[in-house]
């Protein structure tokens, strides 16, 4: 089975340092699926993510790889033809609403202006889908909504129009980078059911990144777990909640508090774990070093 | 009605301001030492004829009471007299005033495109040695004084390479057809562009003396806030779209961008229109700033106080419409 996004050997890199972030990464996505990707905060997680988007902060650069979104590999075109590729056929889910929308620009703008500029929709065209969308993710009273600006709207509302700004093109791949992680608790349920709902009638292919491993046993399918920008395990859930393969996935697993008993249950994943895994991204590094 | 409870305020405050003004000006001209009746009359005068003259302008009466005077007479629309040009102050001020307000937006204009430009240029190749070109440049134009470009530009456009005109508004023997003051104004209405560009390769080098130091402010500030929302979740996501560069930079970034920058803009033009007093009199430019430093050197004290109340309704004037363009750029303003 080949994957709608496959990543190949993605390493990146601080330009001054050559400090590796992502250590020669694979990662394939089959159309369809929602893989998790979750590790620690600074494993690298969102920086697979904004390597594919192509929005990589101008201090780090991909040092090898490829990143194929269909049947292109991303890194192999050039700058304008990647940007309008990815922007025809994946899209974002920020992490944070609340800084995710132009304060000075209407809601009504913000979600069409990718369907008229890049991909040619006559306005009016783009205006209904925006409509037809913002009714599909709960918002009411569509149409006040788009000739709001977003600081007349709530970080709730707000993550549903950034979802409803997502699906809206239909792309191929969304990649969602932490899209609770902002939210009230009680919100939080609610946009994890819209984006796995949305996900399933549109059949999108989502890549969920996050840290929350019971935010991955609700949503996702496959999970790829990440330490220090090593991939350590790429497993599907099922097998993962089952029988966690890498010692420190079983760390991480056996590290979430649960319910029935918080407490005793928080358990920090140990040195020897923590030993171990290190070993191996120097390792990595090492053979990474010699290869060149 | 926010708009107009604003305005309303505002004028409120403009009314105070004004006679603040009003009373410290009236009082210090009279205090300073020099005498303008001396000025007027020959070495040989009698002590009498002096004070026939003094009490002609009211310099005999207190202080207090020649400002209720002259006071009254402002409410009425007379300014009084020159002493030095014996016509009305109104008159006299009105006539230059279209010259100064023509020069002053000229170099606001100028600062705004070259210091616009300088910042998204910078933006754009951020981290390269275009920006840091750039910011050399800012630094110059910043710490180089108005009056101090004038005298550059003299030397470079004027003697080196004599390109535009040094001085005056406009070449003295041409026929005008000007109804009102404002030359450019109207040559451009009436489609008199060969006059047109007289007054412009006059206006030039004052122009841009007082233009430069600001441009470098502004290039400075915006790219500053530029760089700050560059870096903004919003824009991030834009870039996903498949939007480019450019478009980034300009639609996204720039409305935000901008907002810190205008409220600067508008604070450092009434120091440019303070600028003028030096720089008009520098191209001997017939501005009212060349006006007030002849005023000032004849002692001539209605004159003064008429050139300074223009002055300080210009600025009050200038930061208003600062306030209504910031709130018409910022929803989040529009809308509380």
């Amino acid at each position: 089975m080949s994957g709608y996004l496959r990543i190949r050997n993605l390493s990146v890199a601080l330009r001054d340092s050559g400090a590796r972030l992502l250590r020669s990464v694979s990662l394939e996505v089959a159309a369809g699926e929602v893989r998790g990707l979750v590790g620690e905060s600074g494993a690298g997680k969102s920086m697979i993510g904004k390597a594919v988007l192509g929005i990589l902060p101008r201090s780090v650069e991909v040092v090898e790889g490829e990143i194929w979104l269909g049947d292109v590999d991303l890194l192999r075109l050039p700058p304008a033809e990647r940007r309008k590729r990815v922007g025809a056929n994946a899209a974002l889910i920020p992490q944070d609403p609340l800084t995710a929308l132009n304060p000075s620009r209407r809601i009504g703008g913000q979600v069409t202006d990718r369907l008229v500029d890049i991909l040619g929709w006559k306005r009016a065209k783009a205006e209904a889908r925006a409509l037809e969308l913002l009714a599909e993710v709960h918002i009411p009273d569509p149409a006040r909504v788009m000739r709001s600006y977003p600081h007349e709207l709530s970080g709730g509302m707000r993550q549903r129009i950034l979802i409803a700004s997502a699906f809206a093109a239909e792309p191929r791949l969304i990649i969602a980078d932490e899209p609770t992680t902002a939210l009230d608790v009680t919100v939080q349920k609610q946009i994890l059911r819209l984006i796995a709902a949305m996900q399933a009638r549109h059949g999108t292919t989502l890549l969920f990144v996050t840290h929350d491993l019971g935010v991955v046993s609700k949503v996702c399918q496959s999970l790829s777990v990440l330490y220090a920008g090593l991939m350590v395990e790429d497993t599907t859930v099922a097998d993962f909640f089952r029988a966690p393969a890498h010692p420190y996935s079983a760390a991480l697993l056996a590290a979430t508090p649960k319910y029935t008993d918080p407490w005793a249950s928080l358990m920090p994943v140990s040195e020897a774990v923590i030993d171990a895994v290190r070993a191996e991204v120097d390792a990595a590094e090492t053979e990474w070093r010699d290869a060149r | 009605m926010l708009l107009l409870r604003t305005i309303l305020a505002r004028l409120a405050t403009t009314a105070v301001t004004l006679f603040g003004v009003a009373v410290i000006v009236f009082v210090v001209i009279r205090v300073v030492p020099g005498n303008p009746i001396a000025m007027m009359l020959p070495p040989n005068a009698t002590a009498a004829d002096i004070d026939r003259l003094r009490a002609l302008y009211g310099f005999d009466k207190s202080i207090p009471q020649q400002f209720l005077i002259w006071g009254w007479g402002v409410l009425h629309g007379d300014f009084g007299t020159s002493i030095s040009l014996r016509q009305p102050v109104l008159g006299l001020v009105l006539g230059r005033l279209p010259a100064t307000l023509e020069l002053s937006v000229m170099a606001l204009v100028m600062a705004v495109l070259l210091g616009g430009v300088a910042a998204l240029t910078g933006t754009r190749k951020r981290g390269t040695r275009v920006e840091a070109g750039i910011d050399v440049a800012n630094g110059v134009a910043m710490s180089v004084p108005d009056f101090l470009w004038g005298l550059l530009l003299i030397i470079l456009f004027g003697v080196l390479v004599p390109v535009f005109q040094i001085s005056g508004r406009v070449t003295p023997d041409l026929k005008l057809p000007f109804t009102t003051q404002f030359y450019l104004v109207e040559s451009v209405l009436r489609l008199r562009f060969d006059l047109t560009a007289d007054l412009l390769s006059h206006m030039f080098m004052p122009a841009l003396a007082l233009a430069l130091p600001l441009a470098a402010i502004i290039g400075q500030l915006l790219k500053q806030s530029l760089k700050e929302t560059m870096h903004l979740d919003y824009v991030t996501l834009t870039r996903t779209k498949g939007y480019g560069e450019n478009h980034v930079i300009l639609r996204e970034a720039l409305p935000n961008a901008i907002l810190p920058t205008l409220t600067l803009i508008g604070v450092q033009f009434t120091f440019l229109i303070g600028g003028t007093v030096i720089v008009e009199r520098l191209f001997s430019y017939e501005g009212l700033g060349n006006m007030a430093i002849d005023a000032v050197i004849n002692r001539d004290l209605p004159l003064i106080q008429g050139i300074v109340i223009v002055f300080a309704l210009l600025f009050t004037a200038v930061n208003l419409v600062v306030d209504m363009t910031y709130a018409a750029l910022n929803p989040r303003l529009r809308h509380a």
